[in-house]
Order: C-alpha cells, then structure tokens, then sequence
C-alpha cells in the first residue's frame, strides 16, 4: 500500500516540476503534499502527519498561491 | 451490527465507483463537478456511517461525528466554489447538438 | 472487513489521480483535487478506526480543515482573471 502512494509521489512530483501552468503546479503540489501526508500516517507517525496536513496542504499553498498571484501565471517558453 | 456496518461499506463502495467512472468519462467541467460532488459526499458519508457503526459508542464516535459533519457541510461549498470559479473563468458548458455554423443545419432546441 | 476497505480506497485514490494528472484546464484539476481530498480522508479514518487510537482521528480533522481553506484561497485569488484558461 505505502509502495503505490510511493510511486504515485514521484510522478506527481515530476510532472510538476515539468508543467507550464503554474496554477496547476501549486494543484499538483497540493497532491503531492496529500500524499505525504497518507504516508506518514501508514508509518505511525501521527505527529509528523498532523503537521504535514497544516504547514505542506494550508500554509504552504496559500503562500505559493499569493506568490503566483504577485507574478506572471504562465512560464514562457 | 455488523451487518449493517457491511452494508454501508459496500453502499460506499458502489458510489465510489460511480463517481470515478463519472468525472474520468464525462466531457465538460460542470458535468465532471457533478459527478464528483454528489458521489464523493454520498460514498464518503458512507464509509463515515460504516466506520461509526464498527467503532461503537465511546469517544471515537464523537470525533467520528464533528468530521462528519464538517465534512457534510464544507464539500458542497467546495463544489459550489469550484462551479464559481469555472463561470468566471469563462469555460462555457457543453452540448451535445452544438455546431460550428448554425447555417448549415438546422438547431434542435 | 476495513481491510479491504482501506486497499479499495487506495486504488480509487489511484485511478482518480489520474484527472488531476491530464486534466485539461486547472478547473479540472481542481475537481480531481477535490476528489481525491474526500478520498483520503476516508481513508485516514478506515485506518484509525481500525487501529484503534484516538490520537489519529485528530489528523482527519486538521486535514480537512486546511483542505477546504486551500481550495477557498485557491479559488478566491483566481477568480474574474476571464480567458487566461
């Protein structure tokens, strides 16, 4: 179960490294966060899972999404 | 009990499989959203009641009841936010009978 | 029983990730964001029901707090920017 969440880690992370929207970016970190969060908890680690949920899921994509609204949206080229 | 904590675990299943059948074949933003919304709230409800039922009365079935009802009332904002959010964006919703000239052929109400 | 509820749940996480994955406009990732947040929190709370430790329950509650605040601040700062999609 944890090798699945794993895998599905890597390809988010990878395909939001490579995207051009950077809206979607700021999703697919949010997933990405998601993720990390599931795995911490299947590991026994409650503590370092509730934090993950606070910091990695709100406070970290409201300040990614202030910083793409203070910027251009889409990366050229 | 235990029963009934199978059937709605299964209920929850079914619903499950309806809403992500949904939003991976419809066309459109809206009709994915709906998809989404009803299945998720009803599938999830589900487990909720089911996991409720297994737990028995103690302090894991309050908990269990403040998420569920936060989670009852926060995803259908969530949904309406995201439909919002779609509208203002200028997505327009899908039809079947739409064509590209509307001279050619004639308009099915 | 939670069993096979909890590895149903994974592979439906699974299969939903996949409109947040090609999703053509954000607002479809954002459905399949949404989706998948339901998801998981289901599944965070088949796990501790199953384990039976009340301190886990805790972490369903945090989690969907500041999922719904993401999705709201999300929404809020984008909204009426018409046809940058």
């Amino acid at each position: 179960m944890v090798e699945v969440l794993l895998a599905l880690m890597v390809v988010n992370s990878i395909l939001a490294l490579q995207i051009r929207d950077m809206l979607a970016a700021v999703l697919l970190l949010g997933a990405f966060s998601l993720l990390s969060c599931l795995v911490f908890f299947l590991m026994n680690a409650p503590d370092v899972a509730l934090t993950e949920a606070a910091v990695g899921t709100g406070v970290g994509t409201v300040v990614l999404i202030w910083i793409v609204y203070k910027t251009e949206r889409r990366d050229e080229a | 009990m235990n029963v009934a904590a199978l059937v709605f675990l299964v209920l929850g299943a079914v619903f499950n499989i309806m809403g992500n059948l949904g939003v991976l074949i419809f066309p459109d933003v809206y009709t994915r959203l709906q998809a989404s919304s009803t299945c998720s709230t009803t599938s999830v409800l589900s487990f909720f009641i089911g996991c409720m039922l297994i737990a028995g009365w103690g302090p894991m079935t309050g908990r269990l009841l403040v998420i569920t009802i936060f989670f009852f009332i926060t995803n259908p904002i969530a949904a309406h936010i995201i439909a919002r959010f779609a509208r203002q964006t200028g997505i327009v919703p899908w039809r079947q009978s739409f064509r590209k000239d509307p001279e050619s052929g004639e308009q099915d109400g | 029983m939670l069993v096979y509820a909890m590895y149903f749940l994974v592979i439906s996480i699974l299969v939903s990730m996949a409109r947040v994955v090609i999703g053509p406009t954000v607002a479809d990732r954002m459905v399949g964001l949404n989706l998948v947040t339901a998801q998981t929190l289901a599944l965070l709370v088949v796990i501790s029901v199953s384990k039976e430790r009340l301190i886990l329950l805790d972490v369903a509650l945090v989690y969907d707090i500041f999922g719904f605040v993401g999705i709201l601040v999300m929404t809020r700062y984008f909204s009426g920017r018409r046809g940058e999609l």
